[in-house]
This record gives structure tokens, C-alpha cells and sequence, in this order.
């Protein structure tokens, strides 16, 4: 190491007297301090403790979740998000990395692993959010429009051709949806007799652009979808009525004639975060709300491209009297 | 992200392929001759496709498998060790995160802000790599927190640190075994293989039951996928060290350590500096996975645009993703490149460098200070500009999709009915057994026996996962995927070959399409494409065909300049030039780019199941959505493994009949830039 | 095999450790130590080749060196001399047979004894050179005193004079990449030197360089024979270069040795047409010595002209034969053995020019 200590020294000695009079005349830069410690002062009120959330990834569920978290904050609860799909969100109630699924559209494989009555009792259901789940068969809404008839199945036939396409090898194109939601759509186009080919979307994000797509371009298409869902406020799908659903149409998958039944999405919970009690699961226990409460927040955070926080925000301010009767 | 070709070598001379008496297309052709005749009269028997929600006891078993693991955990001393090491991993990084990325509470801001986090960033960047390298660290840094993504920006560099030092730790002991031992070597390899071309979602959910959610699980998924670069290229690099070297000193009385640490290790310092890089780019590519089990990045703020369909913002963090990928290749290769020189002790600027370096230490150090005194300095301040570009890239991708709409309509139309249905025809339809049977001799005809070898045991372990039907319909796809590939290969690096300033144009966006996530062009091209397998291949062109090109243009430029000037003056025009002298002499770099191009677009097998493109793709994604259906995932992942191995060992042997070198491809393979979206 | 017979040579200090080889092979390929002692054995290596898949690299190779001597092996590529040498320290581990150097046997010692010899006793010289490139000249020629763990305050004081005697002064610092190819051998030979080695090894060491350089070679390597006085193996494709250093030499074809002998022996006396035909371009008149060519007295000789010892070099004698108008008297000691005439010398040169 050839240095010269001598120069290099000097204005390495320079300069850190330059930094530390920069720094006098800073004054320690007070703000920071000072935030430092109302943190301080702040951490020792509050004994709500934590509150780790799961965000699986939709739309309307951040909605639900940012929501209950913001709530929750304003009670003096440190909530931690946490970005993951649903099977892993599950698996973390039994190590503690996940409190609370806020929005559940039915598990049967994984509350058979997860709750008490067959699996490890690591979860627990916490009872509905007020919101209902409509399954089904959808088209854009030009369609509907310029063909009603197409709304029942029964008429599904006359159109198939018009649905064909590069993918369906000859008869209509169904657009099978994201692969986390149950769909019994080939038994459905089977036992039916509807000369009709599943395809795949692969994904909510597929799904969403082919539909906005079909209507902004008056495209044919059909496929399956759901509501709460923030699209509807861009794109009002309409539903195709299936043969409707009756206990034990859906037991045999192979078997599936009928439509999808509605489904009433639920609260899921650690069962040993539920067991150490507080503010916050009164708050997750209590938490209910109606599907165009949750649309309000999705449209705000799809549509209007604002920040889920900011999104959650809002909507308890303009809705102080709802938020009042979770604390109740 | 810098591919090399293969100099063009001898046996790569245009009369090579009348070696074996006949041009190697001949046979192949009477085969699929054959094959069609066949499929005619057998077509739909035999074709082992699954109905809709069909499982076979293999994929079963595999989920039972998974069950009893799950069951298990609470007992389980592995997983009681495994999840030890998920909490030390998330206790350094939290560390690490207070100390550059979040308030360290109580403070309101990190123990250090952004001044002083890209102050010492960049001396560092100036210490190891330049001046002009410090300036892209800086510029990256700060772009971070111009488009508020500071955080996200700093945890994607912290996860990428973490996993490439625990890369090391592993990875060098491993390359020392590769590199010394050819028992080991056969061990490692295809363990290597599988753990390149296994999709994570399959290995996802494990990997998070036994390590934890977040940081924790991301790191050692990320090393999955980052830690084959580094054994497969140091391994290389200890392998070739020059014998000769290793006689004389062996000669000199030395130990087998003293062998390594003194003579094999320096001398493959260079080759362990490009496996380091790769390793580098290959734990970046994982930073959006990684965000699916709420692994902190960059990657969150892309999926969390993708759940709203908001092209614009994915696209920023997504361009972040790509400058970091930019700035780590750039700065760790000018490093090692520096290094080198510096050993050396060139120039005598050593005391001038040493100043230098102490004053901007100093000053470093001093912004540090600042940025602990100072809110502004320590927290970025909201400049808008993110929102405001992303909704003009928003803007822009509509413009452009709704311009091109009708265009990409017929093309895809073309390319779906002239070549996709046809071909996945004849392979789908045709009984398993007609197909295996012409893939083996197809195998045969390109490879030789060693291909053959490879090919039934794939196929043999492909019919046993129960897949059989799907992992055609994928072929379909990779085939087809493949052949775009190389025909936009070969125009485009035809064409950079012979304009430099074209070239020069093309090669940042190269990288960018290279690097940049394929979730952030999803919308775009879905709206384009609709969910089709057409959107598939489309999204593994994008993926695939920048390497590719690099390699054509490469080998294109090999071409010795007299060969060229010996054409000329026998009076060739530019198109006879083309094709009779340079494609014929590159030919070594476009049976490379070939398999290249192949591997990169098994990579996007996933992908596609996320576009309507079905198949395995579909079946990995199903088995990671829903938990009953992980066998079926499982399967289809160690199928996509296993129909990967056998095209690249088709490759590998056909490629060794061109005369290109088994280290060329290795290289070339490594350094293409080893990103996956799945 | 051919029995070997130390010649007593002169020459400068004599020390160094003396090699003794008994019966050693090499058998590279499948099933290699089932071969020896089998009729397989007695094949031709092409013949064993195609019956075993086995290539026999040495072949029941004996001979001994002595303390300080210079003994070259010389064989067309292929011929196994590089395999041989390479047997000496187990840098490729022999088939069969055994290598004595100095008092320690070689082929039965441990591990570690052997890496012992290797940095005390015997030293090699590489054709490819074998430098370390990440290390600079000084540190390449001190690598040998590096792995016995000597400080490096103290090798590279050693390493520096050997640097000086090898005429490398002043290239201390630099890195072999930034040496010509003679200088880099000169690195070579210093680091087999720096460890003050019993016996020296040279694979083919001068074979990647240009002639001029060779030749300053070679003459290095002389000059320090003399200096220091090592036992030498030397190992050449390249005759003259043979007869130019080697007391005695060796001769190696398809792993079995040809003949052994002094260079006038070898070039005068070939044991077949292998080594007639090998030493054919040779300038006989630079190799002979007047034994070779000196006839019986004949009676009408007139025996009181000059007296010249009978291993005087037939190039030597060449002016003072010529000059005499009486034939020369060739002496063993006090006896006359034979005279030479201008015919005898005649014959030698003229032959030189117009080779057969």
C-alpha cells in the first residue's frame, strides 16, 4: 500500500471539520429528534399489540383488509400486511406469521387441514363479512344487449360459433378463470351438452383485460367470473342463468349440471391470536359490511389508482357511522 | 446480459454437415414423413389426455407426501432446524432494514437516509469500479426515490445481498467440488438442472413451511434458483485451469489445499467473478416470485399493479427492476475487471486513487451524518413523478396496443392456424406411443446415440408423472416459441452484425427485454392477444430473443473480415454474402443461439399457464393456487424438468456435432442472463 | 532390456543425488496393472491397444544416472519419454516397477514423504512453463519455498538471488504475461532451482521457444551445470540439443528404451535403423570423436607425428590433421590405439555435406 498518508490526512481532517461545523449550525436537525421521541412517548399508551394481516391478492380483499387494518391502527394496534395467496396464509396461523384472513371465498381443502374439527386447529372461522359471493357464467354487457336471449343457457348453442376462436378447436370459446377459484365449467359445458371448449385464462389479470377488451371492442365472450369485484363498476357483466343451484348439485364434480351457489365470504383467524383476545379481534369479529361498501373501496383503489391505505382512508371518513357500530 | 458467441471454429466451415454422407435434415424429414402418415390413421387413439379433473395416483402420492409434511412440522427436528434458520435470516434482514430502509423505531426514519445510503453506495461503487460506475449506482439510487419506491428499491438490493453472500458461503465449496472432483461433477449436475428448471411455484409453498413467510422464504427460493450459476461456471472455471500450472506446482511439493487456495482459486478468479455475476442477475429475476409469500422488493409493487390491471404501474418498479439488474451487472463486472488491473499495480495513480478515495470517503461519511440529522435528507421527499409516469406509460401502452391491435390479430391468427394447430395435431393427437417413438429417432438423427440415451428416459419419466397429453400440447408451444425465436434471431442479428450503429441501438433494449418481469408486459400483451397460447409464446419471444440475437449477431461478427473481403472481391451481393459466407460460418453461434433460445423459452412455461396458454404451465399454476392440487403441480414441474433435460441434451448433442464446444454453451447458457419469471 | 553401464564422465563439481530406475512401467487405459507379466505384455503398443484398449506410455524401462550427471532421453513425440519423466516423482503414478533417487525409494514412499522429496530433493522444469499468472516473478520463483511454509521476508530473499543468477534481474515485479517467452522459462528454471534440489527434471523445456533463444538456453543451462552441478534428466525431441548437453543419452521408441549411450556412441555406433536414421543429419564431425574414425597403423605408416587423445572431437582434430603432412596418432592413454589421416577426416566432413 503506497499511501501518502501526509496529503490524503489533511483533507480527510478538512473535511470532517467542515462536517462538523455544518453540523453545529445544524443543530441537530430537530425535527427528527423530535419525532423520535413522540414515537417514544406514543409506544408506551397503546396495548392493542399486533395485528399480522394477510393480503392475498385482489382487489376487493385489499379493500377489506386495509380497511379493518386502518381501523385497527386507529385503536393503537401495529399492523403488519403481508402479500401472500391463500395457501400460505393459512400455514401461518399455526406459526404465528398470520392473524387474519379478512376475506374467504371457501377453503373446504384447507379448513379440513387448518380447523379444528379434522386438522390441526391452527385456524378458525370468525364468521361472515356481509359480503356475498356470485359465481357464474358472464358476458360483456354489449352482448347481453344486442342478443338477450343469450342470458339462458338453453340459447347458448345457437351462438357457439360466433365464440370460436384460434384457441377452441372448432366449437365456442368458454374462458375458464384463475386457477384458485373452484370451476366445474367442463363438467358444466358437458353434462349440458353445449358445444362449448374451456380455455384457461390462467389468471384474475387474463380474465379481467379479455373481458374489458370483448366490451370496448364488442368482441364475443364468455366466461366465468365473479362479483364483489372492482370491474363490475367499469364493465357491468351480465349473468347467464344456469340450470340453479340446489344442495348437493356440486357434491360430484364430474356430475355438475347446475349453476354456482352463492357464496358467503368469511372472516378466517388464528385460533391462538383469537385466544390472547384484545381490541383487534373485536374488531375482526365484529367487522361487516355490504358488497357495494367494498366496491366503493375497490373502485377507489382500481379505478381511481389510489393507494390502498389512502383508499381505506377515505371511506371511513365518509362512513364514521359504520366503522363506529365494529367497535361497538 | 453480455452474451458471447463461439469464434467461429474449424468443423463450423459450410461443408461440415457432408461429414456423415448426408445433410442431417434428411433423415429427419423422412421421419416426420413417417410420423404423419402414422398420425393419419391413428390420430386420437392413445393420447393419454387427462379429462378435466382427472388425477393420477402419481400426483396423489405427491400430495399425500406434501400433507404429511405439513402434519408433521410441529415434530419434525428439520423443520424445527430449518425454521431456526428462517429466523436468523429475518433477524439480519430486519436489521439490515432499519439500518437503510425503514424507520428504526423509535426513529421516524432509517439509522440512515437516502443521502447517506447512496452517498456510501456510491464510494463504494467508486472504490471497486470507477468513477462512471459510482455515477450509475447513484443514479439508480436516487431514481429509487424519485419514483417512490426508495424502500421497496433498497429491501430488493438487501434480499439480492443476503441470498448472493449466502450464494457464496454454499456455492464456492460446491464449485470446488465440481471443479476437482469428476464424482462430484456427476453427482451435482443434474441436481443443478433440476434446480434451473424446476418452476418455483412447485417449490414455493415447501420452502415457506419450512423456512417461514417472507424475507426468510424468498432468500432460500432465491437461492434455489441463484445458486446454479455460481457452481456451474466456477466449477468450469477450477476445471480449466491450466494443467500445465498444476503439474509444475504440484511438482514443487504442494498440498491439495495449498493446490487450491494458491494456484486452482486465482488462477479461476475471472471465471468465479462471471459466476458471481450470473448468480447476481439470477437472485434479481426472482424478486417478483419472491413477493407472492410477502418476500419485501420491488416485485410487490408489480403484482400489486397486476391485481389492477394498471399497466403504468408495474411498469415503474419494473423499469427499477431492470435498471438494478443494469447497475449490478455493469458495476460487479467493471469491478472484477478492475481488480484485476489493480493486482497489477498498473499506472501510478495508486497514491492520486488513494486520495481520492479517502477525500470522498470522508465526504461519504459526512452525507451519512447528514441524512441522520436532516428529515429531507433522511426520508425522500414525494417528488409525484412516479404516479405521473405511470400514468404516461399507462397512456402510452394503450396508444400503442390500440394501434398495433389489428395488426397482432392477424398474426396471431397466422401464426395459430398455420402453425400452432398443425403441429400440435400432429403431436397431441398422435398415440403416446407414435410420438415417442418419432421424437426418440428424431433425437437419434440430430444427436446420436448419447441424445437417444437422454430422450427414453425423459419420455419413460414424462409418462410416469401422468402428463403425458399436456407436456406435448407444451411442446407445441416451446417448438413453435423456438422457431420465432431464431427467425427474429437471425434477421435482427444479421442486421446489428452489419450496422454497428444499430447494434449499438438495439442492445440496451435487449437487456431491458431481457431483465424486465415478464408480469409487467402481461396486460398489455393480453390485450393484444387475448388469453391465448399465442400470448405464450409471445411473452417467451420477448423473454428468449434478446439472447439469442446477442448470440447470432456475435458469431455474425466473428466472421473473419479477409473471408469477407475474399467474397467480395469475387463480386457477392450483400444477400449472397449473407447467406453463403457469414450465416454458413456463424453457423456454430446459431445452433448455440438455438438451444440458448429453447432453454430460455421452457423458462416462460409458467408464465404461459398464467395467458390462457394451458398445459403444464396451466397445471404448476393450479397446483400453487390450490392446495389440493399440488400433485398435480408437482408432477407438472418435475415433467417441465424433464422435458427440459431432454431438449437441451438433444440439443447439447446436436450442438457437439456443429463443433461448438460444450464450454461455449455452458458459457453462453450462463451468461445469457439467467432470469425466469416462475 | 538394454543393461546400462555408468561411464565415469569429468567435468565440474559433481554432486547431487544419483537416480536409479529398475523395470518401470506405464500402462494408461482399462485393467492397466493386469497387463504386465502376461504375454499381452510382449504386444506391440499397437497390437495391445487393439487387444485391451490399454496404451502402454513406458515400457519395462530401466537405467541409472549418477550423481551430477547430465542424462538426456530423446524420442520422437509418442514415445513416452514425458510419461517417464513424469514417473520419477509420481506426478503420474508408475504401473509397475521402481525409482531410487539418492538413498530414498520413490515408487514405495507415503504421501507425504513424497511431497517431502518433491520440495527437497527434485525440482522440475515444464515445457509450457507452468507459471503462476496472478503471481509476480519473484513470488513465482519463491512458490516452492511458499508451500514449505518459509516466510516470505526469507523466500523472497532466496528467491532473489536465484532471480539474479538466472540473469532475470530487474523483472522482480513483473508478472509472467508481461515476459517473452525465454525470460518466462528463465522464471521456470529459477523456481526449480530456488529450492536448492538434489535433482533437476526438464520436460522438453526449451521446445516452445524460438532457436536463437534455444540456443541461449541451452548455453544457460551449461553454465549452470557447471555452477551448481546438479544431477540433470533432461528430456528433448531435438538431437542436437541431445548431444549438445547430454553426457549420456537415451533413446526412447514407443515406450522401450532403443539404446544408452555417450553422444559419440549413440551417432556413431546407432544400436538400429531407428536410431541410424534419427541421427543421420547429424554434423558427425561436431559429434565423433577420432575413435570413431581412426584406422589400424599400417606398417608404411610414419608414426612420429602429432598425438591426440582418441575422445578428441573429430572438428577439433580437423586443422591439426590436415596440417600434418604424417598421420595423426590416436592415444588411449600412453597406447596408440589407431592414426588418422586427411582421408579419415575427409570422410566425416565431406560426408556432412552431401548426406546420404
Amino acid at each position: 500500500m503506497r499511501t501518502t498518508p501526509n496529503r490524503a490526512g489533511r483533507i480527510a481532517a478538512l473535511v470532517a471539520c467542515t462536517a462538523l461545523a455544518l453540523s453545529a449550525c445544524g443543530s441537530g436537525g430537530g425535527d427528527i429528534d423530535a419525532q423520535t421521541a413522540e414515537n417514544e412517548e406514543n409506544a408506551a399508551s397503546g396495548d392493542c399489540g399486533e395485528l399480522n394481516m394477510a393480503v392475498n391478492p385482489w382487489v376487493g380483499y385489499e379493500a377489506d383488509a386495509y380497511v379493518v387494518g386502518t381501523v385497527a391502527e386507529s385503536l393503537g394496534c401495529k399492523v403488519n400486511y403481508k402479500d401472500l395467496k391463500e395457501d400460505v396464509s393459512w400455514q401461518g396461523f399455526g406459526t404465528g406469521e398470520v392473524d387474519v384472513v379478512i376475506e374467504d371465498w371457501g377453503h373446504p381443502d384447507l379448513e379440513k387441514k387448518f380447523f379444528a374439527e379434522e386438522g390441526d386447529g391452527s385456524g378458525m372461522d370468525l364468521g361472515p363479512t356481509g359480503n356475498t359471493g356470485i359465481i357464474g357464467w358472464y358476458v360483456p354487457p354489449w352482448l347481453a344487449e344486442e342478443h338477450p336471449d343469450i342470458l339462458d343457457y338453453e340459447n347458448l348453442n345457437e351462438y357457439a360459433s360466433e365464440f370460436a376462436t384460434s384457441e377452441s378447436g372448432g366449437k365456442g370459446q368458454f374462458l375458464g378463470a384463475d386457477p384458485s377459484y373452484v370451476q366445474f365449467d367442463e363438467a358444466i359445458v358437458s353434462n349440458l351438452d353445449l358445444d362449448f371448449k374451456v380455455v384457461f385464462s390462467g389468471s384474475e389479470a387474463a380474465s379481467i383485460e379479455a373481458f374489458r377488451k370483448a366490451e370496448e371492442n364488442k368482441e364475443w365472450l364468455i366466461g366465468y367470473f365473479y362479483e364483489p369485484q372492482w370491474l363490475f363498476a367499469e364493465v357491468p357483466l351480465e349473468k347467464v342463468a344456469l340450470p340453479p343451484y340446489e344442495d348437493g348439485c356440486q357434491d360430484d364434480p364430474a356430475e355438475v349440471a347446475c349453476d354456482y351457489p352463492e357464496t358467503e365470504l368469511k372472516k378466517i383467524a388464528s385460533t391462538s391470536w383469537v385466544d390472547e383476545g384484545g381490541p383487534a379481534v373485536d374488531l375482526v369479529k365484529n367487522f361487516q359490511w355490504t358488497n357495494d361498501d367494498q366496491n366503493q373501496v375497490a373502485e377507489y383503489i382500481a379505478g381511481e389508482g389510489m393507494d390502498p391505505k389512502a383508499a381505506a382512508e377515505k371511506w371511513i371518513e365518509e362512513n364514521q357511522d359504520k366503522v363506529d357500530a365494529w367497535m361497538g | 446480459m453480455t452474451t458471447r458467441a463461439p469464434a467461429p471454429s474449424k468443423e463450423a466451415q459450410p461443408d461440415a454437415p457432408e461429414r456423415d454422407g448426408l445433410p442431417r435434415w434428411v433423415p429427419v424429414l423422412a421421419i416426420l414423413v413417417g410420423w404423419i402418415a402414422l398420425w393419419a390413421l391413428l390420430r386420437g387413439q392413445d393420447t393419454l389426455a387427462l379429462a378435466g379433473r382427472e388425477r393420477t395416483d402419481v400426483m396423489r402420492w405427491l400430495g399425500d407426501f406434501r400433507d404429511g409434511v405439513i402434519a408433521s412440522r410441529s415434530t419434525n427436528p428439520v423443520v424445527a432446524f430449518t425454521n431456526g434458520v428462517g429466523e436468523v435470516i429475518r433477524s439480519v434482514f430486519g436489521w439490515l432494514q432499519e439500518l437503510v430502509s425503514v424507520p428504526a423505531f423509535p426513529r421516524p426514519v432509517p439509522q440512515v437516509g437516502w443521502l447517506g445510503v447512496t452517498a456510501l453506495a456510491a464510494w463504494v461503487g467508486l472504490a471497486v469500479a470507477g468513477v462512471r460506475m459510482a455515477l450509475l449506482v447513484a443514479a439508480t439510487f436516487v431514481s429509487f426515490g424519485v419514483l417512490g419506491f426508495w424502500e421497496e428499491g433498497i429491501d430488493l438490493l438487501l434480499v439480492t445481498g443476503l441470498s448472493v453472500g449466502v450464494v457464496v458461503l454454499l456455492g464456492l465449496p460446491l464449485a470446488v467440488a465440481m471443479g476437482t472432483s469428476p464424482r462430484a461433477r456427476a453427482v451435482i449436475t443434474p441436481v443443478l438442472d433440476a434446480m434451473q428448471t424446476m418452476p418455483t411455484f412447485v417449490y414455493l409453498l415447501p420452502i415457506v413451511l419450512f423456512f417461514g413467510i417472507g424475507v426468510s422464504g424468498a432468500v432460500v427460493c432465491t437461492l434455489i434458483y441463484a445458486l446454479p450459476p455460481l457452481i456451474r461456471i466456477g466449477g468450469h472455471g477450477i476445471r480449466s485451469v491450466s494443467p500445465t500450472a498444476i503439474e509444475a506446482t504440484d511438482s514443487t511439493g504442494q498440498t491439495r489445499w495449498q493446490r487450491l487456495v494458491k494456484v486452482q482459486l486465482p488462477m479461476a478468479r475471472k471465471t468465479l467473478v462471471v459466476g458471481l455475476n450470473q448468480s447476481t442477475m439470477a437472485a434479481l429475476s426472482m424478486a417478483i416470485i419472491a413477493s407472492y409469500v410477502d418476500g419485501p422488493g420491488l416485485g410487490e409493487p408489480v403484482l400489486s399493479a397486476l391485481i389492477r390491471n394498471d399497466v403504468g404501474s408495474s411498469l415503474v418498479p419494473g423499469l427499477l427492476i431492470v435498471l438494478t439488474a443494469i447497475m449490478l451487472d455493469r458495476t460487479t463486472t467493471a469491478a472484477s475487471q478492475r481488480a484485476e488491473s489493480a493486482a497489477r499495480g498498473v499506472g501510478l495513480r495508486g497514491r492520486q486513487r488513494q486520495v481520492v478515495l479517502a477525500v470522498t470517503g470522508v465526504v461519504a461519511l459526512v452525507c451519512v451524518y447528514l441524512s441522520r440529522t436532516y428529515f429531507s435528507l433522511a426520508q425522500f421527499p414525494d417528488t409525484g413523478w412516479g404516479p405521473r409516469l405511470s400514468e404516461a406509460l399507462g397512456s402510452l401502452t394503450d396508444a400503442v396496443v390500440g394501434f398495433l391491435s389489428a395488426p397482432a390479430e392477424v398474426f396471431k391468427n397466422a401464426v395459430s392456424y398455420g402453425l400452432l394447430n398443425p403441429l400440435q395435431n400432429l403431436l397431441a393427437d398422435s398415440p403416446w406411443w407414435l410420438a415417442a417413438g418419432a421424437i426418440t429417432l428424431i433425437a437419434l438423427a440430430l444427436g446420436g446415440v448419447r441424445a437417444v440415451v437422454s430422450t427414453v428416459l425423459c419420455l419413460a419419466g414424462i409418462l410416469f408423472f401422468g402428463l403425458w397429453n399436456d407436456t406435448m400440447l407444451t411442446l407445441t408451444m416451446v417448438l413453435v416459441a423456438t422457431l420465432l425465436v431464431m427467425a427474429i434471431a437471425v434477421v435482427v442479428g444479421v442486421w446489428m452484425a452489419r450496422r454497428p450503429r444499430v447494434d449499438l441501438l438495439l442492445r440496451p433494449l435487449l437487456d431491458a427485454g431481457q431483465t424486465i418481469p415478464a408480469f409487467c408486459y402481461l396486460i398489455p400483451v393480453l390485450a393484444l392477444f387475448d388469453p391465448t397460447r399465442f400470448t405464450a409464446i409471445f411473452a417467451a419471444v420477448v423473454y428468449a430473443a434478446p439472447p439469442a440475437i446477442k448470440l447470432v449477431a456475435d458469431g455474425v461478427k466473428a466472421v473473419p473480415e479477409t473471408t469477407l473481403e475474399a467474397s467480395r472481391s469475387t463480386g457477392t451481393n450483400a444477400w449472397q454474402e449473407i447467406t453463403q459466407v457469414q450465416l454458413p460460418i456463424a453457423r456454430g453461434s446459431l445452433v448455440l443461439a438455438a438451444n440458448q433460445g429453447l432453454l430460455y423459452v421452457l423458462a416462460m412455461i409458467v408464465i404461459g399457464g398464467l395467458v390462457g396458454a394451458g398445459a403444464l404451465g396451466y397445471d404448476v399454476v393450479l397446483g400453487f393456487a390450490r392446495s389440493e392440487e399440488w400433485g398435480l403441480g408437482a408432477a407438472a414441474g418435475i415433467t417441465i424438468v424433464l422435458l427440459g433435460i431432454m431438449l437441451d441434451r438433444i440439443a447439447q448433442a446436436a450442438a457437439a456435432r456443429q463443433g461448438v464446444s460444450k464450454r461455449q454453451s455452458l458459457l453462453a447458457r450462463a451468461r445469457g442472463g439467467t432470469r425466469r419469471a416462475a | 532390456m538394454t543393461a546400462t553401464t555408468t561411464t565415469e564422465t569429468t567435468g565440474p563439481a559433481r554432486t547431487g543425488a544419483g537416480l536409479e530406475v529398475r523395470n518401470l512401467w506405464k500402462i494408461f487405459g482399462p485393467a492397466a496393472d493386469r497387463i504386465i507379466g502376461t504375454p499381452d505384455a510382449e504386444l506391440s503398443r499397437a497390437d495391445l491397444k487393439a487387444r485391451t484398449g490399454s496404451v502402454v506410455g513406458v515400457k519395462d524401462v530401466s537405467f541409472d544416472v549418477a550423481p551430477g550427471e547430465v542424462f538426456v532421453v530423446m524420442g520422437l513425440s509418442g514415445s513416452g519419454k514425458s510419461t517417464l519423466v513424469r514417473c520419477l516423482t509420481r506426478l503420474i503414478e508408475p504401473t509397475a516397477g521402481t525409482v531410487r533417487i539418492g538413498d530414498q525409494d520413490v515408487t514405495g514412499c507415503s504421501e507425504s514423504q513424497l511431497r517431502e522429496l518433491r520440495r527437497t530433493q527434485v525440482s522440475m522444469v515444464f515445457q509450457h512453463f507452468g507459471l503462476l499468472p496472478h503471481k509476480q516473478v519473484i513470488d513465482n520463483v519463491a512458490y516452492g519455498l511458499e508451500v514449505r511454509g518459509m516466510g516470505k521476508k526469507e523466500r523472497r530473499a532466496k528467491a532473489g538471488e536465484i532471480v539474479d543468477l538466472v540473469g532475470l534481474s530487474g523483472y522482480e515485479q513483473n508478472y509472467p504475461d508481461q515476459l517473452s517467452g525465454g525470460m518466462q522459462q528463465r522464471v521456470g528454471l529459477a523456481r526449480a532451482l530456488a529450492g536448492d534440489p538434489q535433482m533437476l527434471l526438464f520436460d522438453e523445456p526449451f521446445s516452445a521457444l524460438d532457436p536463437l533463444i534455444r540456443r541461449d538456453m541451452q548455453n544457460e543451462v551449461i553454465r549452470l551445470h557447471h555452477e551448481v552441478g546438479k544431477t540433470m534428466v533432461f528430456i528433448t525431441h531435438d538431437l542436437a540439443e541431445a548431444l549438445k548437453l547430454g553426457d549420456r543419452i537415451m533413446i526412447l521408441r514407443d515406450g522401450e528404451v532403443v539404446q544408452v549411450g555417450t553422444p559419440d556412441e549413440v551417432v556413431g555406433a546407432p544400436a538400429d535403423d531407428y536410431v541410424a536414421d534419427f541421427t543421420s543429419e547429424v554434423p558427425r564431425s561436431h559429434v565423433l570423436t577420432l575413435k570413431w574414425v581412426m584406422r589400424d597403423p599400417r606398417p608404411d605408416d610414419d608414426l612420429d607425428g602429432t598425438a591426440m587423445s582418441q575422445d578428441t572431437i573429430v572438428r577439433k582434430a580437423a586443422q591439426a590433421v590436415l596440417a600434418s603432412d604424417k598421420p595423426v596418432r590416436v592415444m588411449d592413454g600412453d597406447r596408440l590405439v589407431g592414426v588418422v589421416d586427411d582421408e579419415e577426416i575427409l570422410r566425416v566432413v565431406v560426408a556432412e555435406e552431401s548426406p546420404a
